[in-house]
């Protein structure tokens, strides 16, 4: 409830801000951020832009098949971010 | 019951496969994976499973639900083990019960196979030499070339 009102009281007034996107690191993702999941104010437009800024910032090291999943659904890269978006980047699978 | 679960201790066997018992069936297939001791040529230590758990039940449960509809098997279920494995120790299970053992055999190759490529599972190898890695996230370059 405390979280609703928070974000309900930030997402009010920020009209004109960047969105605010949820991210979660699960593995190798997760060992080279260094965290679990933050909260990004990021200009990022798609999912794809939002994995280059982190890229960067992280130093994730290249993978092909890289997916995505917005709001725990499967989404595409392409996928226009929204405030508030929750989202994980899925590095190739390996269950089994 | 849930059609897709991951667990964090050892899987009780018997019971998944009770779990399975029907008075319709008269087959009852199954598909146990363990982890190996040799992986592209390293020796394996141990492993590590982890999951984004939230998505990955949901993507589980539609895959049971593709192999029930499609084979017309009876009953079908799937466990995956995440955190900390040693060698021998059952990753995962699949169970599929149905009339004919066809059917069953066809649903349970389905579940596994589907699992492997679609569920977000990533699992972290311990080699004997001190080194470890994601598998299939670490050495992709290296397989490219």
């Amino acid at each position: 409830m405390i979280d609703f009102v928070a974000r309900s009281f930030r997402t009010g007034p920020r009209c004109f801000a960047m969105p605010q996107i949820h991210v979660e690191y699960f593995a190798i993702l997760r060992e080279h951020a260094g965290k679990s999941s933050e909260d990004l104010d990021t200009p990022a437009v798609t999912a794809a832009a939002l994995f280059k800024e982190l890229e960067k910032r992280y130093g994730f090291p290249e993978m092909g098949g890289m997916k995505v999943a917005i709001n725990d659904e499967f989404g595409e890269m392409e996928t226009r971010l929204a405030d508030g978006d929750a989202v994980v980047f899925i590095p190739p699978v390996a269950g089994g | 019951m849930s059609h897709f679960e991951f667990a964090s201790v050892d899987v009780d066997l018997a019971d998944c496969r009770e779990s399975l018992q029907d008075s319709r069936c008269g087959g009852y297939a199954a598909f146990e994976g363990w982890v190996r001791d040799l992986n592209e040529g390293q020796r394996v230590l141990r492993l590590e499973y982890e999951a984004y758990e939230a998505l990955g039940v949901k993507e589980g449960e539609r895959i049971v639900a593709e192999a029930i509809e499609r084979y017309g098997v009876v009953a079908a279920r799937c466990v995956h083990r995440l955190g900390e494995l040693q060698l021998g120790d059952l990753a995962v299970w699949v169970g599929v019960s149905s009339p004919h053992r066809d059917e069953a055999f066809a649903a349970c190759r389905y579940i596994i196979d589907e699992v492997k490529h679609r569920v977000p599972i990533w699992k972290k190898e311990h080699y004997v030499d001190g080194d470890s890695g994601w598998v299939n996230c670490e050495r992709c370059a290296e397989h490219a070339d």
